[in-house]
């Protein structure tokens, strides 16, 4: 049982965050620079390199999105160190300096005036040296409120709505009082659920935000859309799984925020917290998209329940996944960590599967590989908020 | 065996939880808030994950589940038959 005296060993790192794995990044500015990160990441053992399609000629929010992404993803506690590669030296530059204020090792390269050969070589020498300092790190036992948690389900059926998102929300509901930082986002994904949300926001500015954020959203929809989304929100997979409409997809998604826990503030897109308890985060509800803007925002532990079986991961993120389906158990186990179908023939209650989930949390957090790492997923994907100038 | 769930007293669907139910067969239902048990027959092939009605619904009622406003039916949908995509659309967008 998880109390105010349980720990874990985790990697606590120069600004006091802790982490949970001790990722060295090779992290591209720009859609140009994956062929060198690629590289270096290939000439470099334990380091990891994150290619993604983005970078050029963004301008305004939505540049400032993709800087605070890059530099969220650099800063989490799971990572290390961290060697930037662009094709050219500014902006290189600014996601080094970024990353740099959390006082971890960074060093940044810019491609032109050298090629890529060159830049591979210099910036492999240093992606060396910060993996060797890196695998002499130690974990140390650190207490759980130094824990953050985020939460997104993926290709959800009806099912994730009786077991799979209850279950979160009954580890969320015995998490908060423990003082853990947790999170939720998916603004579409709560339309006909708003007002159950807005009711549990702790003060009347946070449910002010919170709406302002859902009325925003809306108008994205309202703005570009050709039909009532379906296929697109509810998915192709969540109607296979017989959800039928939004409304009951969100009032389904939003039993992970359990029956306890207040929502203490409102985030913007990879906006990082201020302090514990629960906090929303405005993001699309696409696995790939949200689950990298919280890890963006400082989230080391991730809680993705699934029910036809979305197979996402994340480069820095653990991803845990459990499903109340017992098809999808079945026939994807090797992508699922937590089986709670027995919920659905009352052979458990939500309270074990909630203790079960913390478990294995734990053990995750302890070092523990979740299956999305196994099988190496490492999706990393940049939300735009418009076109590229 | 429970072959399907209802969330909440109010709600007038259930969610099919074990693979295979055929048109005709006799099913248990737990209804989770106040723990009791209800029975239906399908009157259609349901696969896992998908709804049934357990109360009749009139073309244009509400449709009821977790005790809450899923949208509005667009056909008549009779006690123990399939409710999805066809006869049940959204209130938004």
């Amino acid at each position: 049982m998880i109390s105010n005296k349980s720990t874990f060993w985790g990697y606590r790192r120069e600004n006091g965050r802790v982490g949970v794995r001790n990722h060295v990044i090779i992290l591209p500015v720009d859609d140009l620079s994956n062929a060198a990160c690629e590289a270096v990441g290939h000439n470099i053992k334990g380091t990891l390199a994150i290619p993604h399609p983005y970078g050029r000629l963004q301008f305004g929010a939505d540049l400032e999105l993709h800087f605070q992404t890059l530099i969220g993803a650099g800063a989490n506690p799971n990572v290390a160190a961290v060697v930037v590669i662009g094709i050219e030296e500014g902006w290189t530059q600014r996601v080094v300096e970024g990353i740099a204020k959390t006082g971890k090792p960074v060093t940044g390269f810019g491609i032109e005036l050298h090629g890529d050969h060159d830049t591979i070589m210099r910036a492999s020498k240093v992606a060396k040296e910060y993996v060797q300092w890196a695998s002499e790190l130690r974990r140390v036992e650190c207490p759980i409120s130094d824990l953050w948690v985020s939460t997104k389900c993926g290709e959800s059926d009806t099912t994730s709505g009786c077991g799979s998102n209850p279950t979160v929300g009954n580890a969320f509901d015995k998490l908060e009082p423990l003082g853990v930082t947790m999170c939720f986002g998916e603004t579409t994904e709560i339309t006909g659920g708003e007002l159950i949300v807005a009711d549990r926001c702790a003060t009347p500015q946070v449910r002010e935000r919170f709406m302002y954020m859902f009325n925003r959203y809306q108008e994205v929809i309202d703005r570009h859309k050709t039909s009532d989304l379906s296929e697109s929100q509810p998915t192709k997979g969540n109607i296979a799984g017989g959800l039928t409409t939004i409304e009951e997809k969100a009032l389904g998604n939003i039993q992970k925020i359990g029956h306890k826990c207040k929502v203490v503030g409102v985030l913007d897109k990879a906006e990082v917290p201020t302090g514990p308890g629960l906090w929303f985060m405005d993001s699309s509800s696409a696995a790939a998209e949200m689950v990298t803007l919280v890890a963006a925002s400082g989230y080391v532990v991730h809680f993705f329940p699934t029910g036809q079986g979305n197979v996402i991961g994340n480069p820095i993120l653990p991803v845990i996944k459990l499903s109340a389906n017992p098809r999808t158990c079945r026939t994807m186990s090797e992508h699922i960590d937590l089986d709670v179908s027995g919920l659905l023939q009352r052979q458990k209650n939500l309270d074990q599967c909630g203790d079960e989930l913390l478990e294995i949390m734990m053990r995750t957090c302890n070092g523990r590989l979740t299956a999305a790492e196994a099988l190496g997923h490492r999706e990393f994907v940049l939300t735009r908020l418009y076109e590229s100038a | 065996m429970i072959h399907f769930l209802v969330h909440d007293k109010k709600d007038t669907v259930g969610v099919i939880v074990v693979e295979g139910v055929k048109a005709g067969q006799d099913l248990v239902g737990w209804v989770m808030e106040g723990d009791s048990t209800v029975r239906v027959k399908a009157l259609n092939d349901i696969p896992i994950g998908h709804k049934l009605a357990t109360s009749p619904i009139k073309s244009g009622d509400t449709v009821i589940k977790y005790g809450h406003d899923i949208g509005k039916a667009v056909s008549d949908i009779r006690v123990g038959e399939h409710c999805h995509v066809h006869n049940l659309k959204t209130k938004r967008w």
